[in-house]
């Protein structure tokens, strides 16, 4: 929406010199460059900065941990129990880090409270364009550890409060990412 | 184990970028300026090195460090590569000490560098949250400044740390640096100006957070009788610890405090520990640092300390963790004045000013954090500290403090998923 602009507005200065292109990733293809007859020059050459492309696929398991995500495609929040120290974990893992043991599967409460909590203004450049977007911690009642996710239906950092309840959804389309579960105030 | 000492270090400038130079050449300028401190050290003395760099996706160059070791004319001496996240540096520095105590060595180089202008700062940024589990973690949007952020609102919430706290630290370490040539960001600021910057992660704003450099750092460590023969005034490597949790944060027990010899469980009647909060990685890395070195009462007993300071609110997490100050207390620590330098005029009213100044270099918010350098920068600047030759090293004595005989350096990984401390002492 265009911002309503008044006279008093247009005649008042609105200088920035701090203003500033960003930088892009675009640029000339170049196949030459000048080079000086006399070869002591060369130590004071500028340096060549060439673009350096890197893409890779793997073929990447969750291993052990892969019903988490087939529970989230069912709409379905697991965890893991040690068989036996009961020690509980929001985040799952198939061997108890206190007593070494294997765990089992279990399913956490969709309901839980936001341990801590941010909101990102800037991100890594896969997260950019999702900004700003809300972090929290979840804590979950009978379970020991913690679990990382998004929290959406909040404007800013003033919405969120520690000791607030949220509630997990589901994405309906599963991408098989942690992110197919998100969670939203409980209402 | 035998004695080690430290006889001599040298820093590339940090930069935000160095085109001119690739890491090879940015190791050469800091062994360069290394062995010129000591001209009775010749190559042929080095036994072996250790070589650190954090990331294989900023290099984009798989055994970096036999190429910066090949650079050096190291070759065919022993080196291995050293990585632990945001630690690298500070583990490279105790693989020096290792290689040094063990009697494998007589005299090793330690080395580091990162390249991080190779990629834009977002990419940067997508680079380091990789190193944080890339299933559960990254992809929900990984993002170092944010998992800082939800810890420093835990520890807001748990103890009442305030954001003017935090902005008091960048404020330190900006002044700090302006008497550091070697620093990249030399500032006067006001908490204000911290405030007012952007926000990148609340409550975290730019001013905040240490940005992304390129640079190297490299350290020589000696036998003591080598030591002595190199120069006048070694210093003594008397005390090394390292600590390490879990790599997912959601993952941190909430159990008992690890007590410090000057705590008692009383004290902490009440506190999850380490929860989010607080690092049970820098802790574990103090005590047993501590234990080595014989320190029962850290703030009496250490004269300065150069700690990872990637974020304002980690520096003062960690006062709390190395028992500078009880866990809870770290920001009333740094606003009463106790971490700010006795000499420098910081523009703010302090009760206590120097009671033990840390970060006097400027530490990484204000001089940089190309990773695998960072722990060994920190290590130089203390020996430089301890040495009494700040004036030498940083041209004017603004910065050296009257009574420098021990040091505490602290480098610091992930969401405190390493940490290491090493004490260093007047070895003459």
């Amino acid at each position: 929406m265009a911002k309503k602009i008044d006279a008093k507005t247009i005649n008042a200065p609105r200088h920035n010199p701090a203003a500033k292109l960003d930088e892009i990733m675009t640029g000339t293809t170049v196949f030459n460059i000048p080079f000086p007859k006399d070869l002591n020059a060369l130590k004071t050459m500028s340096p060549i900065i060439i673009k350096h492309p890197y893409y890779v696929e793997y073929i990447h398991s969750y291993g052990q941990d892969s019903p988490f995500f087939a529970g989230l495609a069912n709409k379905k929040l697991l965890g893991t129990r040690c068989g036996k120290c009961s020690y509980t974990y929001a985040t799952p893992r198939l061997h108890c880090t206190k007593c070494g043991k294997e765990t089992k599967w279990v399913e956490l409460p969709q309901e839980g409270r936001v341990h801590t909590f941010t909101t990102c203004y800037f991100g890594s450049e896969e997260f950019l364009k999702d900004t700003p977007f809300h972090l929290v911690l979840v804590e979950f009642d009978g379970v020991d550890t913690l679990f990382l996710t998004r929290l959406i239906g909040v404007e800013g950092p003033e919405d969120i409060k520690i000791g607030m309840k949220i509630r997990a959804k589901f994405r309906r389309n599963s991408q098989l990412k942690p992110t197919d579960v998100y969670f939203v105030p409980a209402g | 184990m035998r004695p080690v000492y430290m006889v001599s270090g040298g820093v590339s400038k940090f930069e935000k970028a160095r085109p001119d130079a690739t890491f090879q050449k940015m190791v050469k300028e800091a062994f360069d300026y290394t062995m010129g401190d000591v001209p009775r050290l010749k190559p042929s003395m080095i036994d072996g090195s250790v070589g650190s760099y954090f990331s294989d996706h900023f290099t984009r160059q798989l055994m970096a460090g036999i190429m910066a070791t090949d650079y050096l004319g190291l070759c065919p001496k022993p080196n291995k590569r050293v990585e632990g996240g945001g630690a690298t540096g500070g583990l490279c520095f105790q693989a020096g000490w290792e290689s040094v105590a063990s009697g494998r060595m007589d005299v090793c180089l330690a080395f580091g560098f990162e390249t991080m202008s190779h990629v834009q700062t977002w990419k940067g940024n997508e680079f380091i949250a990789l190193a944080s589990d890339v299933n559960f973690d990254y992809p929900v949007g990984g993002f170092y400044s944010g998992y800082y952020a939800m810890m420093v609102n835990r520890h807001i919430h748990e103890f009442g740390t305030t954001v003017e706290q935090m902005a008091m630290v960048s404020v330190k370490n900006h002044m700090n640096a302006y008497n550091n040539p070697y620093a990249q960001k030399r500032k006067r600021l006001t908490i204000q100006d911290v405030r007012n910057s952007a926000m990148v992660a609340y409550p975290l704003t730019l001013l905040d957070i240490c940005v992304m450099s390129d640079g190297a750092a490299a350290c020589i460590l000696a036998s003591e009788d080598m030591a002595f023969k190199l120069t006048d005034r070694p210093v003594k490597i008397t005390g090394v610890g390292t600590g390490t949790d879990m790599m997912r944060m959601a993952d941190r027990p909430h159990g008992e405090v690890i007590l410090a010899p000057n705590e008692k469980k009383s004290d902490y009647r009440n506190l999850k520990y380490p929860g989010v909060h607080s690092f049970r990685a820098g802790r574990s890395a103090g005590l047993q640092a501590y234990k080595m070195a014989g320190i029962k009462d850290p703030i009496k007993e250490i004269d300065f300390v150069e700690l990872h300071d990637a974020y304002t609110s980690s520096e003062i997490q960690t006062y709390e963790d190395l028992a500078l100050c009880k866990y809870g207390d770290g920001g009333k620590f740094v606003e009463e004045g106790h971490p700010f330098m006795p000499q420098i005029d910081y523009g703010l009213k302090l009760k206590t000013k120097g009671t033990i100044p840390v970060n006097p270099s400027g530490g990484l918010i204000a001089c940089g954090h190309p990773v695998g350098a960072t722990g060994l920068m920190q290590a130089v600047f203390a020996f430089w500290q301890i040495q009494g030759t700040i004036k030498k090293h940083y041209g004017s004595a603004e910065l050296q403090l009257k009574k420098a005989n021990r040091g505490l350096i602290h480098s610091h990984a992930g969401t405190g998923t390493y940490v290491t401390v090493s004490i260093m002492e007047r070895g003459w």
